[in-house]
């Protein structure tokens, strides 16, 4: 396998995998302007802090308001991580690659293009954001279920998996990350019934994993279960310790794998072990932004000993 | 009822199809009865589901804008196949045989001893002047002697229906991917004619292809790496190189995928490491191929691969340099050349062409003007040329200037009375439009036509240009029995 066609392959799983949870992630601050009372100000803001795109929006936008946060993260093509530039990174890394991925899949990326670019202000708007987000979450999800059901298991399939799993333990801390900041607006506000409850409710929904959090700890929704399970849970797939776990998968089907599964190995053990739930404010923020610089270096790891180093 | 056939107007032309209203050609006797019997609906529900099927195969071509902004079309096809029969294509496929030959013992002397200059036969003005010769290939023997492996020559019919070469592509020719998808296309569209008819299948060009390739394997082993080198993307055949390397099962290769060691040797860069290259069928032209010894700003090229060429470690088709027998003016010399190397006389016809650079010659071109074609010896894809009879007065004067500032890079040829074929312009309605077809001849160990060629067509109506380029479509090209 060409190492420029691995590349391509690890991006677009990692694209696709983007789209669908920065659509997760807007799904859950969504949730909550339902949920909690309207004089509470969410700051949409934090959806621009976790995803350290501070720099790049302040040059585009002015006010820091829900229409603008949502406008950048999802349609802004000035936005490298909006949802429309992932789009158009998944489709063109796909599109070099088409010999070696299911016809099908090609089409299907195709029609999610079309249905973004023809619904994006519904996505914008607030009234029909929800049909918006979910079309999107149900387009990524075609299409992996179509890669796996019919992709061979090889090289390609590994790499892809490695893409889509490295993504994903990205986006889940910045999903986390969501919570605890949204948490710590609402911290001290009286007026607020069960504030934690609703906020770590959402996000556990925005990952899709309510039902299998309450079958799995069979307690109420506490905001330090909620986090412990989010980062350690063997089970659910879009937790931080799966998606590692994953990544051992793909990376023992690899060939000359040894540094990098090393260096996965190593950071893996470092973060269970390191992980303190007792303060979900600061420290948690700042253990969160250990992981993503974390799993920074094991993308670079992967693309050193894979893609450019020769 | 009145049926489109029985009215189809084809006395104008050389039709390929129908000899007259109403009546088929024998060799499409069997499709036209067909069409005949199928209602109006039938028809129209084929060429909407040939568009269909188009799509979902995603065959599509680019189009270059000026704003930059390139597009992905579809492949415009036309659902009624042009037909030619098997005698008459024999003989063709022989001429076409028997004109790469000499073609490639013509490189292979231009890069040798040019003894064909200097017995006089190729006046030596026609090399000084060629943009495509290189200096850098003198001297080099690539195996069998072949230069020009893939080419892809076409063809028109005038109106006494003889085939005549217009030219032949020697440098990277492209198309064929289409004429396989036109295939299958109409093998989903109009499977019951497969059975009735005698056609003969085109689909075995990408293992010919792939044998004709492992046969320039410098390492004598049994699966060597053959790939498809591409300058990516951006390339208006992207679709094409992507088609044969998925069709060959060989990787596609952008140049920043290859390296050339300091043993001379290519390699490609794969996950598991540097991989050998034994033979590389690039798809980007000569002067981006290498930018140690050609251009040097180029990034779709690899460093080193003449140097690794040359020492004999990589196959490269077509070789550097094969392009200089792929100019207008050498296309005149042809018939001199199979003369000259082959001691035979020319199976096919050569259109009769006229050298700017020769004095009496340019004048009867300028003259002449209105009544001819006239094109610049290098350029491909139909661009830069003045079809005279559909030319203004101001562009005919600009093209007596651009000769008159450079006669060596013009030549002009009567306007041929192109052949046509019936072909749909919209539900129910059937025109003739003007078609060419290029064939691909295959040359390693052994010379391999194929079936026929790619059909293209004019699709405005009174048009001669065929280029998808400019607004040209295709059809699928039957060779019966």
């Amino acid at each position: 396998m060409l190492s420029r066609v691995a590349e391509r392959i690890y991006w677009a799983a990692r694209y696709l995998e983007r789209i669908e949870n920065t659509v997760r992630l807007i799904g859950v601050y969504d949730k909550l302007m339902f949920d909690l009372p309207s004089n509470v100000g969410i700051g949409w803001y934090n959806l621009i802090t976790i995803n350290s795109a501070d720099k790049a929006f302040s040059e585009r936008y002015k006010n820091q308001d829900e229409r603008n946060v949502v406008k950048f993260l999802l349609g802004d093509n000035t936005n490298p991580s909006s949802v429309a530039s992932s789009l158009k990174f998944a489709r063109e890394n796909l599109r070099t690659t088409r010999d070696v991925i299911p016809a099908e899949s090609w089409e299907m990326i195709n029609e999610l293009h079309l249905f973004v670019i023809e619904n994006i202000q519904q996505g914008i708007n607030r009234s029909q954001r929800f049909n918006f987000l979910d079309g999107v979450i149900k387009s990524c999800q075609q299409i992996q279920g179509l890669l796996v059901g019919t992709m061979p298991r090889d090289f390609v399939w590994y790499f892809m998996k490695l893409g889509r799993n490295i993504e994903r333990a990205d986006m889940t801390t910045r999903l986390l990350d969501a919570g605890v900041r949204a948490q710590m607006q609402v911290w001290d506000d009286e007026d607020v019934v069960n504030g934690h409850q609703i906020i770590w409710g959402n996000v556990l929904r925005s990952l899709g994993a309510d039902q299998s959090y309450r079958r799995t700890i069979r307690a109420a929704v506490k905001s330090k279960e909620v986090a412990r399970y989010i980062i350690e849970d063997p089970a659910f797939p879009r937790t931080i310790n799966y998606c590692f776990s994953a990544m051992t998968d793909s990376l023992e089907r690899l060939p000359k794998n040894e540094t990098v599964l090393k260096d996965l190995q190593r950071i893996q053990k470092k973060i269970l072990k390191t992980v303190d739930y007792s303060d979900l404010g600061e420290p948690m923020k700042d253990l969160l932004n250990d992981i993503q610089l974390d799993i920074v270096s094991i993308h670079n790891s992967i693309s050193h000993n894979w893609f450019t180093n020769q | 009822m009145t049926n489109i056939w029985n009215t189809y107007q084809c006395n104008d032309f050389y039709d390929e199809v129908m000899s007259s209203p109403g009546n088929a050609r024998k060799p499409a006797q069997k499709l036209v009865s067909h069409f005949m019997s199928l209602s109006e609906e039938a028809v129209e529900s084929r060429r909407i589901a040939a568009e269909s099927t188009i799509k979902e195969m995603g065959v599509s071509f680019t189009v270059y804008t000026d704003s930059g902004n390139n597009i992905d079309r579809s492949w415009p096809f036309d659902i009624i196949p042009r037909t030619i029969s098997k005698a008459h294509w024999d003989k063709t496929a022989a001429g076409l045989k028997q004109r790469l030959k000499a073609l490639n013992m013509f490189i292979n002397d231009l890069y040798h001893d040019q003894t064909i200059i200097k017995d006089g036969v190729v006046p030596a003005y026609v090399l000084e002047q060629s943009a495509n010769f290189r200096k850098e290939c003198i001297g080099i023997s690539p195996p069998f002697g072949v230069w020009a492996h893939i080419c892809g020559t076409d063809l028109v019919r005038d109106s006494d229906g003889e085939f005549y070469v217009l030219e032949d592509n020697l440098r990277v020719p492209s198309g064929v991917s289409y004429m396989l998808e036109n295939r299958a296309i109409t093998k989903r569209i109009l499977p019951e004619l497969f059975e009735e008819v005698n056609i003969a299948p085109v689909d075995d060009y990408c293992s010919q292809l792939f044998d004709m390739l492992v046969a320039l394997s410098p390492r004598k082993i049994s699966k060597p790496v053959v790939v498809v080198l591409t300058p990516g993307i951006y390339n208006s055949a992207y679709f094409e190189h992507s088609f044969l390397a998925q069709q060959m099962g060989c990787e596609l290769v952008e140049g920043a995928d290859l390296v050339v060691q300091d043993d001379d040797c290519v390699y490609m860069k794969t996950i598991a490491g540097l991989e050998r290259v034994d033979v590389i069928y690039r798809r980007i032209d000569d002067l981006f191929i290498d930018p140690e010894v050609f251009n040097k700003e180029s990034k779709l090229g690899v460093a080193g691969i003449m140097r690794s060429w040359k020492a004999g470690n990589v196959g490269l088709a077509n070789a550097p340099g094969a392009g200089v027998a792929d100019d207008k003016v050498i296309y005149a010399f042809v018939p001199d050349i199979i003369r000259y190397y082959l001691k035979e006389a020319p199976l096919l016809k050569n259109v009769e062409t006229y050298l700017c650079y020769d004095e009496k010659q340019r004048e009867y071109v300028i003259n002449n003007i209105e009544k001819l074609v006239v094109k610049p010896a290098n350029e491909s894809g139909g661009y830069g040329m003045l079809v005279g009879p559909h030319s203004t007065k101001k562009e005919r004067d600009r093209f007596v200037k651009l000769i008159q500032e450079n006669p060596r890079n013009y030549i002009a040829q009567p306007t041929l009375a192109l052949s046509t074929s019936p072909t749909f312009v919209e539900k129910n309605a059937l025109e003739p439009r003007h078609l060419d077809l290029r064939p691909f001849i295959l040359q390693g160990k052994d010379t391999y036509v194929t079936m026929g060629g790619l059909t293209r067509v004019a699709m405005k109506k009174g048009s001669l240009v065929v280029n998808s380029s400019q607004g040209g479509g295709s059809k699928d090209t039957w060779i019966v029995e």
